[in-house]
C-alpha cells in the first residue's frame, strides 16, 4: 500500500461546495413558452384566492378553500366533505396519468415547464439576471473582492428574493381562510399565529430552494426524475443533440478548413452556448442524462448560433436517438405520438375524469349511517320483546336546514323505531337536521314478543327528505338471542 | 496540491489511495452536509442549556425554561377541567329536560356520562350497562326505582340500600329462612309467580299460590303482581327476573330474600356529573 502525503493535508478536500452555475440569458420559442407558463402559473397561485363564489349566507364566500375548522374543502361549485375524500385520491391518480401522459410523449416535460421548483428558480434567475448582468458579469463579480457595489447589488438581489418568497407562503395561507381577511390581519399583525408559521416556513423553504439549491433538487432531492426516467421509453420525444448532424464539432474556422481538406465536419461549431444557458448545467451534447430536466432552452441558444452562422438550425430538438440512428443509417425518421401506451394513458384520464364528474353530479346531498350496539347485541325486554340500539347519523349537505323522515325495512310488522329526542309524525320520527351539519341519534328498534326472528335479520335504515323526497340509505342488521 | 492523478473514465482526480491496483477516487461529501452537521451540534448545545438535560448526583439540570413535562401534562388537565366547567355550569343550572332537549349540552352530558359510567357503574352494571344476575341491566325497559330522569337522577344520588339517610330502601322479607312460609308453601307461591308471566314449577299447586300471595306478597308487590317504582318491588308478570327467573332461583329468592346494595353517589360525584349519568342511563334504553 501506498502511503499519500494528500490524506494528510487537512479536512477541506473531504467536503466540496456545490459548483456554481451561472445560466445565461437566452431568448427564443421554447423561452417564450417557458415564460408565458411561469406567468399563467404563478398568476393562477397569487389571484385564485381572491376569486368570491356567493354559496348563501353561512357558506364562505370564496371560490377556492379549504376550510380546516369547518372540516369542508371548496371549490368553485363543489363542495367536498371530509367523507368524500376521494375526490382528492382520484385527482391524484388524474394527477398522476397526466405526468405519465407527458412523459411518453416528451419525456420530462413536467420538469422542465411547470414544476414548481423550475417555474420559481426561473424567477429567481431572472431577477438575478435583472440586478447581476448575464453569466459573465455574475462569474466575474462572484470572482471580485466585496465592495460597496457587489455588496449592494447582493443585497438588492436578496432582499428581492426574500419578497417573492414571503408572496409565496403569504398566497399559500390565503388558500386555507378568507384571503381578504387574512391580509388585512397579516398586515395589521392580527393573524393567528398559524398563519405566520406557514408564511415562515413557505419563505424559508422558497428562498433557500429557489435562490440556493435550485438544480440541487431536482438532482439529489427530487424522487420524480428516478420514476419519470424510468418511465420514459424510445417514442418519448426528448432534448436531443443530433449527433448524426452535429459530429465531429469544429469550430467555424477549424471546420472550413477541415472541409476544404476533404474531412467530415459536423453542424457543431463547439460554442458550448448550450451548456452556458442550462439551468441544470448539463451538456445534452452527452446524451439524455438525469440533470436534464428538458427545458429546451439549449434548442433556442443552439438555433440562434445556427442563425447566426448561417446554418440550419434545430442542430438540438425534440427528438429521439432512435430517429438518430435511422437518419444515419439514411432512414427517415419516424414520430410516433399516438402508440398505445399513450392512448392507454389518455383513455384512463377521460375514464377516471369521466366517472369523477358523474359522480360529483350526481352525488347525493343527504346520507345516512349506523353503528350499531356492540355492547350488548341486544337486549331482552319485560315482555318478552327485543330491542336493539343503534347509532345513527344524518348528514345534510344543502345549505339550509331539513326534515328527514327515518325508517327501517327489512323486519316484519309489529317492530317500533323509537328515535331519541325526536318527535315522530304519522308512525315515522322526524329528524330536524340544521344547514351543513350531521346530527347524531341514538335509535331504538323494537321487536315484540311473538315475533320469531332468527339470530340476525339484515335490515336497512332509510331516511327521506319530507319536503323534496330525497333519500339515502344504509343497511345493518337486527339481532335477537338465537332461536332454541 | 502534492498529488494530482485524473481518473481516465470518470473525469475525477484519485486520492492517491492504492489496495492491489485499485485506486480510490475522490469524490468529497458536498460542504452544506458539513454544515448541517455543526448546526446539530450547535442545537444540541442549545437544547442541553434550554431543556432538563444533565443528570446530577441528587437532580439533574432543570434547562433555562424550567420545563417539565408533568408540569405540561397537569396544565394540560387543568385547562381541559376548565374548558369543561364552562360548559358544566350551563348543566348545573339547568333541569335534565333541558339537557335532554339541548343538543349541545346533551352531547357534552352523554360523553360526561359515557366515561363517567365507565370509571364507576361499569364494575357492577358492566361495560355495555347490561347488569348480570343481581345487578340490573340498565339497557332493558324494567325500573325497579322508576326510570323517568329524575327518578334515575334520585337512585345514583341515594343509592340503594346504602349509607345514606334518604337511600332507597325496601327489605322483602326472608320467608323461608325465618320460618313464614314452609317448603311446600314457598313452592306454591312461586308456582303462581312463574304462572304470571307463562313459565310453571313442577308439582305446584298455583290456586293455594294465588292465596298465599295475596297474604303475603300483594303489600309490596301489589294485588296485581306488578310491582311498584315507589317501593322499589319489582314487578313480576314480566319476564325480566333480577335474580334468575326459573324455578330453583325464584324459590331461592322467596326462601332467602336478596338485599342488594347500590352505594350512594351524592358526595362521591359532583350533581354535574350525576346528572350526566341520568341521562347517559336513561337514553341507553329509553328509560321510563
Amino acid at each position: 500500500m501506498r502511503v499519500d502525503e494528500n490524506v494528510t493535508t487537512g479536512g477541506d478536500n473531504y467536503y466540496a461546495a456545490a459548483k456554481k452555475n451561472y445560466p445565461a440569458a437566452v431568448s427564443g420559442r421554447l423561452r417564450t413558452i417557458k415564460w408565458s407558463v411561469l406567468i399563467i402559473t404563478l398568476g393562477i397561485y397569487y389571484f385564485l384566492p381572491f376569486i368570491r363564489w356567493d354559496r348563501g349566507p353561512d357558506a364562505p364566500g370564496q371560490a377556492v378553500l379549504i376550510d380546516m375548522a369547518g372540516r369542508k374543502a371548496y371549490f368553485f361549485g363543489v363542495e367536498i366533505w371530509p367523507q368524500e375524500v376521494y375526490y382528492l385520491t382520484g385527482l391524484l391518480v388524474l394527477a398522476s396519468i397526466a405526468l405519465f401522459l407527458m412523459n411518453a410523449v416528451a419525456g420530462r416535460i413536467w420538469c422542465g415547464y411547470l414544476c414548481p421548483q423550475t417555474v420559481w428558480t426561473d424567477l429567481f434567475f431572472a431577477v438575478e439576471r435583472w440586478i447581476e448582468g448575464d453569466r459573465r458579469d455574475r462569474i466575474l463579480m462572484d470572482r471580485a473582492p466585496m465592495s460597496a457595489g457587489k455588496f449592494m447589488r447582493k443585497s438588492a438581489k436578496h432582499v428581492i428574493w426574500l419578497l417573492i418568497a414571503v408572496g409565496t407562503g403569504g398566497a399559500w395561507v390565503l388558500y386555507f381562510g378568507d384571503a381578504p381577511t387574512i391580509v388585512k390581519d397579516v398586515f395589521t399583525g392580527n393573524a393567528a399565529p398559524i398563519v405566520y408559521i406557514w408564511i415562515g416556513i413557505l419563505t424559508f423553504t422558497t428562498y433557500s430552494l429557489a435562490g440556493f439549491m435550485r438544480e440541487q433538487v431536482c438532482l439529489y432531492m427530487c424522487p420524480w426524475p428516478r420514476i419519470q426516467a424510468a418511465l420514459t421509453d424510445e417514442w418519448a420525444l426528448n432534448v436531443t443533440y443530433r449527433t448524426d448532424r452535429g459530429e465531429p464539432r469544429k469550430s467555424v474556422r477549424i471546420g472550413e478548413r477541415a472541409k476544404a481538406a476533404g474531412e467530415a465536419v459536423g453542424d457543431c461549431i463547439d460554442c458550448k452556448a448550450c451548456v452556458q444557458v442550462c439551468p441544470t448545467g448539463v451538456d445534452i451534447r452527452e446524451g439524455l442524462q438525469l440533470g436534464c430536466i428538458q427545458c429546451g432552452l439549449c434548442i433556442d441558444a443552439c438555433d440562434t448560433v445556427m442563425h447566426k452562422v448561417g446554418r440550419e438550425p434545430g442542430l438540438i430538438g425534440y427528438d429521439t436517438d432512435m430517429n438518430i440512428a435511422r437518419r444515419s443509417e439514411g432512414k427517415p425518421p419516424i414520430y410516433r405520438i399516438v402508440r398505445p401506451r399513450t392512448v392507454l394513458y389518455a383513455a384512463l384520464i377521460v375514464l377516471i375524469g369521466g366517472f369523477m364528474i358523474y359522480t360529483l353530479a350526481n352525488r347525493a346531498f343527504q346520507g345516512v349511517s349506523v353503528l350499531h350496539d356492540r355492547n350488548p347485541l341486544y337486549v331482552n325486554l319485560s315482555d318478552g320483546g327485543t330491542r336493539n340500539g343503534y347509532t345513527v347519523r344524518l348528514i345534510n349537505k344543502r345549505p339550509h336546514e331539513r326534515h328527514f323522515a327515518l325508517t327501517v325495512s327489512g323486519l316484519p310488522e309489529g317492530f317500533t323505531l323509537e328515535a331519541q329526542g325526536v318527535a315522530a309524525a304519522s308512525g315515522k320520527p322526524v329528524v330536524e337536521v340544521a344547514a351543513d351539519t350531521t346530527r347524531e341519534l341514538r335509535v331504538l328498534v323494537m321487536v315484540p314478543n311473538g315475533i320469531v326472528l332468527p339470530a340476525s335479520t339484515p335490515i336497512e335504515f332509510y331516511i327521506v327528505d319530507t319536503d323534496n323526497g330525497e333519500k339515502a340509505s344504509t343497511s345493518d342488521f337486527f339481532k335477537t338471542a338465537a332461536p332454541n | 496540491m502534492a498529488h494530482e492523478e485524473i481518473d481516465k473514465v470518470t473525469g475525477v482526480a484519485t486520492t492517491g489511495h492504492e489496495w492491489d491496483g485499485i485506486k480510490e477516487l475522490n469524490n468529497p461529501l458536498p460542504r452544506w452536509w458539513l454544515w448541517v452537521f455543526y448546526a446539530c451540534i450547535v442545537f444540541a448545545i442549545g437544547y442541553a442549556f434550554v431543556y432538563p438535560a444533565v443528570p446530577l448526583v441528587s437532580s439533574y439540570s432543570k434547562g433555562l425554561l424550567g420545563h417539565s413535562q408533568r408540569a405540561s401534562a397537569l396544565a394540560e388537565t387543568q385547562a381541559g377541567q376548565a374548558a369543561r366547567a364552562e360548559v358544566g355550569k350551563g348543566l348545573a343550572n339547568a333541569s335534565l329536560d333541558q339537557i335532554k332537549n339541548d343538543p349541545k349540552m346533551l352531547e357534552f352530558a352523554m360523553a360526561q356520562g359515557r366515561a363517567a359510567f365507565g370509571d364507576n357503574c361499569a364494575p357492577c352494571h358492566g361495560s355495555g350497562a347490561t347488569g348480570s344476575k343481581g345487578y340490573p341491566n340498565l339497557q332493558d325497559d324494567d325500573w325497579l326505582w322508576g326510570g323517568t330522569l329524575t327518578d334515575i337522577e334520585h337512585t345514583i344520588t341515594v343509592g340503594v340500600r346504602s349509607t345514606s339517610p334518604d337511600t332507597r330502601m325496601n327489605d322483602m322479607p326472608r320467608f323461608g329462612e325465618d320460618g313464614l312460609l314452609d317448603a311446600k308453601q314457598i313452592r306454591n307461591v312461586a308456582g303462581f309467580v312463574l304462572s304470571l308471566s307463562g313459565s310453571s314449577v313442577k308439582g305446584a299447586d298455583v290456586e293455594a299460590g294465588k292465596q298465599i300471595f295475596a297474604e303475603n306478597c300483594t303489600s309490596c308487590h301489589g294485588e296485581d303482581a306488578k310491582g311498584s317504582h315507589e317501593l322499589g318491588a319489582p314487578n313480576l308478570t314480566d319476564k325480566v327476573w333480577l335474580y334468575g327467573g326459573d324455578e330453583a332461583s325464584v324459590i331461592n329468592t322467596i326462601t332467602h330474600a336478596h338485599r342488594g346494595v347500590m352505594p350512594t353517589w351524592g358526595g362521591k360525584l359532583d350533581p354535574v356529573t350525576i346528572k350526566s349519568l341520568a341521562i347517559y342511563v336513561h337514553d341507553l334504553g329509553g328509560g321510563t
